[in-house]
């Protein structure tokens, strides 16, 4: 197996200019992450807010430099503090955002957003082309030819997270970051974006980063899990490792605040309620 | 003995392009005490319908229903001023942002004792005893600091704490809470559910949860309305909802939750509706 994506060491930390009063603050949001990912798995961040998972993936996509350690992508170690990446290095690395309502410009047609990159990137691939890519793309992720001429707001939020996703597959990257990709959406429009990213992966042997809070979606599509808590990677291991025998205290206190959805524990919560009630008298 | 009755309510929407229904027909019921949860996706009326309930809807909404009473009171018929002495008292709302829901220019302090003063005419020092007494009750870490803060200077959480405690000071007998969690990490979300399932213990109060997380219904709810654009699809104590759900939307939803995937797909909506993938 071709590891796609390694980090070593990775840190960030964040400058505070101080105001009046204070002084300038180093606040530091990663201290040292390692990790590496296999071509065609996904590798699940989770964390809850402020832990850094969002930090991470800027740094794995490619869009805020690390303060410290190492990328490498593909075996070759990249560096973007002083150069932005390039048409080569940005086409194997993108990303899908959490929110498909702020990150589609509203006054862009669906057509002219999925064609952007390689406008950008490709540019030598002719406009007819390049059209006809896109309307492929459309309908690959399960939308029409009628669609490319629709703006963003003529969409519902499942429709705009695979317009988004669309957009990230146009220059046939190799590795896909995700953050929170379906945590804006419905429960029943989950499972289709959930369903969508699994046939992607299948087709195009893509590799995925995806960044979560939700233990269930992450049990769901992880092949690794990286449980992530104030700037640390606390846990690592497969999802087998991971959800059968939680090692640190901070990921079993995360899943003990999962909620559960089995009917065996409905019911003991149920009778214990009822025990409850009963032994306290009160009469309803 | 029902606290609150909702007889075929419908709310209706004025447009641009025409009248929207958004609650089509909705009967239910809460007893005392009793938590009843509304699960529904976006677009299925679950938060309307209670907001009609509260008065809280713009002039644009047009509601009618058969019956809706809370208490043997006609909610229907009630002047304004009736209807005042019963919401924010007896019937009290949280919300899902709870740093939006507070006023960012006042100490959450003023804001609680301004509840307290107005709703139960307590006294400036009654209140701010009172104040420090609820801010105990609902678990704010220093809580005489934390009356002296500003909304911005708390955690969402805290936030979702002072709103509780506000919703609690009159010792209401029905407290609705739309979405109460949805903006927390999971973490905070268990104890913001362990805290409104304490409290509708201790003062026997019902409970009204609206959410659309199957787990959230799973952890609290006795009884459970399923609804689906604007209608009602189902209605059942939890147990049996989750152990056999009869609508085909429940079923949807319930197989839909990525920790019952039985194969490589996840079932969705359509497959059950037999529509067309969407």
């Amino acid at each position: 197996m071709t590891v796609v994506l390694e980090g070593r060491d990775i840190t960030q930390d964040y400058h505070v200019r101080g105001g009046m009063f204070g002084g300038a603050k180093t606040v530091r949001a990663l201290k040292g992450v390692s990790f590496s990912v296999e071509k065609g798995k996904t590798l699940a961040i989770v964390g809850e807010s402020g832990s850094g998972k969002s930090t991470l993936a800027r740094i794995i996509a490619l869009i805020d430099p690390p303060s410290g350690g190492e990328l490498l992508i593909e075996g070759q170690p990249v560096n973007i503090s002083h150069k932005r990446p390039g048409p080569v290095l940005r086409s194997k690395v993108q990303m899908v955002f959490q929110n498909p309502y702020g990150s589609l410009n509203p006054r862009q047609k669906v057509g002219s957003v999925l064609m952007e990159p390689l406008v950008i990137n490709k540019p030598e691939i002719p406009a007819e082309e390049r059209r006809l890519l896109a309307e492929a793309m459309l309908v690959k992720v399960g939308l029409g030819h009628e669609h490319f001429n629709r703006y963003p707001h003529m969409f519902s939020g499942g429709q705009r997270q695979r317009i988004a996703i669309a957009r990230a597959l146009m220059l046939n990257p190799s590795l896909l970051v995700l953050d929170e990709p379906v945590s804006a959406l419905d429960l029943s429009v989950q499972a289709q974006v959930l369903n969508l990213l699994a046939d992607l992966q299948e087709e195009f042997g893509l590799t995925y980063v995806f960044v979560s809070h939700d233990l269930s979606v992450v049990r769901y599509i992880a092949d690794d899990v990286m449980v992530i808590s104030q700037g640390e990677a606390v846990e690592q291991g497969t999802r087998e490792a991971v959800f059968a025998h939680p090692a640190h205290p901070y990921t079993r206190q995360l899943f003990a605040a999962t909620p559960e959805t089995d009917v065996e524990a409905i019911r003991a919560r149920v009778a214990k309620r009822q025990a409850a009630r009963q032994a306290s008298g009160v009469a309803r | 003995m029902a606290l609150l009755k909702i007889r075929n309510l419908t709310v209706r929407f004025a447009t641009s392009t025409g009248s929207f229904t958004a609650v089509d027909g909705i009967d239910t019921h809460v007893d005392r005490g009793e938590v009843l949860a509304i699960v529904g996706e976006s677009g299925s009326g679950k938060s309307v319908s209670m907001l009609a309930v509260m008065g809280l809807l713009p002039d644009t909404a047009t509601i009618t229903a058969d019956e809706m009473s809370y208490d043997g009171h006609d909610l229907l018929r009630m002047t304004k001023a009736e209807r005042r002495q019963l919401i924010g008292r007896e019937i009290t709302m949280i919300f899902q942002e709870p740093i939006a829901s507070l006023n960012p220019s006042f100490t959450t302090g003023f804001q609680i004792e301004e509840v307290l003063r107005l709703n139960l005419g307590m006294s400036r020092r009654e209140a701010k005893a009172r104040a420090l007494e609820l801010f105990q009750q609902v678990g704010i870490p220093s809580p005489e600091e934390k009356l002296k803060a500003y909304p911005h200077q708390m955690s969402g959480g805290q936030c979702q704490r002072v709103m509780i405690a506000m919703a609690i000071a009159t010792k209401p007998r029905l407290l609705i809470a739309d979405e109460p969690t949805t903006a927390l990490d999971v973490t905070i979300q268990k104890q913001i559910l362990d805290l409104l399932m304490s409290l509708q213990e201790e003062y026997g109060m019902a409970l009204i949860l609206i959410t659309h997380d199957m787990g959230v219904v799973a952890e609290t709810a006795d009884r459970v309305v399923v609804q689906y654009k604007g209608k009602k699809m189902e209605e059942a104590d939890v147990l049996s909802l989750f152990e056999a759900p009869k609508h085909p939307y429940t079923k949807a939803l319930l197989s839909a939750l990525p920790e019952n995937a039985t194969g490589d797909r996840l079932p969705t909506v359509s497959d059950f509706f037999g529509e067309g993938a969407r």
